[in-house]
């Protein structure tokens, strides 16, 4: 901490400077208690997972096979759906979440922002376990019944949309991963549109831009990185969201071109068969999945933060 | 403000000393969880000094609290392998203490009541019949119109005794099935899919048509979803139904350690699919005075509890059992 030297120096009282160095040293566990709560995660699940990493090493990452009854474990079908059914999950909330945004700060009457931005608030505190039950009793059999049955008509010439159809898949999950992330990425697209100075649509428009072109040119573009950031806080939720997701989405560890096909994602697998797991060898994969999960979620978000420092060429002050 | 603040404490401590309980923790299973609380329920009216607390986490979580002695019984739906005995500190005993049947529902048009056998259920579960329509189902269904319709599998994702019990039973009466998927209390299922806890699969069994799935007799009920009889191994298609499963119960082999299946058993009015439920205790218990009151409530579990049984839809031991296992409850050591 400098102090600035002045004519006449006018020294801090003793009580202030407690409180300044009182401040500073629990901001500054603060911190550091987070850092080890990681840490802490990290070497726990490690411990857990050794059994399992040293019978199976590298080898559990590529292998297909999960059957508690001869001891044969492998992560890819997890993997496999988890990033999936986060992909589908961004591909949908993403264009809505941010369509949304800009419909609320360029085209609605300024009286609507505040109720509809509510309404998508509430969306957010709707309890994951509701989401599923909705998701069990009324989204699947009006998926099975007519969304599915449209593509499989329409589109059914792409491999995605083929195969039989039972109601629980993989598409399922997504979609509701989607409505799961959707207000997270609505609310942080609308603050960062918000955040684009008037200036740079006013000078668009001087330049006789239409209001789309306005909006694609002045707007988007000032605002490309923090959207991405958006699009990044709704897939480090999606990839963790286990309740909604385990009653949606089959359940069944496969791999399948077929969006119609059951899937399975490492947060389901680890809370449907946790409490059963009765053989040290069984628990031990489930912890590997744990650490599974956790470095794909690193690793995502570590791609994402150096997309978006890539982007950041032509950017000015967040 | 000093003297109320201090009165208040030490009315405080008062009432706590006054509430001296003995507490006595059990883990395990979920399947007998309501009977069990009742059981707790009814026997604080009986001796209100001790009082049970019981958590169900589910068998495997129950069997491993056990081991590390961390409660002081616990509870499983499938009997623990000889190679977890031997990780106990002491000798571990299987107390049986209720039966349950495991049905097979499914969603067909006009619900009719289905009659199959074993290798027929074994074969719809390995995805090898995949039509309702099918000549095996068919042809034991005479007088029932079967539609043109993809069956659809569903069974648990989590792990559970009701897997273990029904995957017990197919493993009995279909060799494929023993040598390809086995009995444990999760399987990696040839076909289907997963849904969780017996109220998982019962929705998506009413939910989806032409489906089928496995679960406890108690939600088939609650549900009104329509069940399957099953042709035992004296030939007759059976009901299930508590006193179809008391009979199982009655007919099957019990050796000593109580550590038994009652799939398939022998007995001419007997249901073939059904399974017990185990209390996990230590011969030698480690202390006296928890030992001697968690001796004296099963006594009356196996003398009064029991008759609680049926009401809430799980069948009690016959009496041959229960002398058996109130004999073994003797030799508890504390």
């Amino acid at each position: 901490m400098t102090t600035a030297h002045t004519t006449a120096p006018v020294l801090p009282q003793s009580s202030s400077r407690l409180s300044d160095f009182a401040f500073k040293w629990i901001a500054c566990a603060a911190a550091l208690a987070i850092l080890a709560l990681i840490a802490l995660v990290g070497t726990e699940l490690y411990k857990g997972a050794h059994l399992a990493v040293a019978r199976f090493g590298i080898g559990f990452l590529a292998s297909s096979k999960w059957n508690p009854v001869t001891e044969e474990y492998g992560a890819l079908p997890f993997i496999f759906g988890t990033l999936v059914s986060s992909l589908i999950a961004l591909l949908i909330a993403v264009p809505l979440g941010v369509a949304t945004a800009l419909f609320l700060t360029d085209l609605a009457p300024s009286g609507l922002r505040t109720p509809i931005m509510t309404v998508i608030e509430m969306l957010a505190a709707v309890p994951s376990v509701i989401f599923g039950l909705w998701g069990v009793f009324l989204l699947i059999p009006w998926l099975r019944d007519h969304l599915f049955v449209w593509l499989k008509d329409t589109l059914g010439f792409l491999p995605l949309f083929q195969g039989p159809i039972f109601g629980p898949s993989m598409l399922a999950g997504g979609i509701i991963v989607a409505i799961m992330i959707l207000p997270i990425v609505t609310t942080i697209s609308y603050e960062i549109l918000r955040s684009v100075p008037g200036l740079q649509r006013e000078a668009a428009y001087a330049l006789g831009a239409t209001r789309w072109e306005v909006t694609r040119i002045a707007v988007l573009s000032y605002a490309r990185r923090g959207l991405f950031g958006a699009a990044i806080l709704g897939l480090g939720r999606a990839l963790g969201e286990t309740m909604a997701v385990t009653m949606v989405i089959g359940n069944r560890p496969v791999i399948s071109a077929s969006l119609f096909a059951p899937g399975y994602t490492l947060a389901s697998v680890v809370a449907n068969e946790f409490t059963e797991a009765t053989t040290d060898m069984y628990l031990s994969a489930l912890f590997e999945l744990g650490l599974v999960l956790l470095a794909v979620t690193i690793l995502v978000n570590a791609a994402a933060q150096l997309m978006i420092r890539s982007m950041g060429g032509n950017m000015k002050v967040q | 403000m000093k003297k109320l603040l201090f009165s208040a404490l030490c009315s405080l401590a008062l009432a706590g000393a006054a509430q001296a309980q003995m507490l006595i923790n059990g883990a395990g299973a979920t399947f007998p969880y309501p009977i069990y609380s009742k059981w707790f329920n009814e026997y604080a009216k009986v001796d209100p000094s001790v009082r049970f607390n019981y958590q169900s986490i589910g068998s495997g979580g129950g069997q491993k609290q056990i081991l590390a002695q961390t409660v002081d019984f616990g509870a499983s739906d499938g009997p623990m392998t000889d190679a977890s005995l031997a990780k106990a500190p002491g000798k571990i005993l299987h107390i049986p203490t209720v039966a349950g049947a495991d049905v097979v529902s499914y969603n067909i048009a006009g619900s009719p009541t289905l009659r199959l056998d074993g290798p027929t259920v074994a074969n719809i579960f390995l995805g090898k019949i995949t039509k309702w329509n099918d000549p095996a189902i068919a042809g034991q269904n005479p007088g029932v119109t079967l539609p043109d319709q993809e069956i659809v599998v569903v069974h648990r994702s989590d792990g559970s005794g009701t897997t273990y019990i029904f995957t017990d039973y197919l493993s009995s009466v279909s060799a494929e099935w023993k040598s390809s998927v086995g009995k444990a209390t999760s399987v990696s299922w040839p076909a289907g899919f997963g849904a969780k806890g017996n109220e998982g699969v019962a929705g998506q069994i009413k939910q989806s048509p032409g489906s089928i799935g496995y679960v406890e007799l108690a939600y088939a009920v609650q549900n009104k979803l329509p069940y399957a009889d099953i042709k035992n191994s004296s030939g007759n298609y059976i009901t299930p139904s508590l006193e179809s499963v008391t009979l199982a119960l009655a007919a099957a082999v019990i050796p000593d350690d109580f550590r038994f299946s009652m799939v398939n058993p022998s007995g001419e009015r007997a249901y073939p699919i059904s399974g017990c439920t185990w209390l996990l205790v230590y011969e030698q218990q480690k202390d006296a005075a928890k030992g001697q009151k968690l001796v004296e409530f099963l006594k009356w579990a196996y003398n009064d509890g029991e008759k609680m049984a049926s009401d809430l839809n799980y069948a009690p031991l016959p009496d041959s059992v229960r002398l058996r296992v109130l004999d073994r409850v003797a030799t508890i050591k504390f």
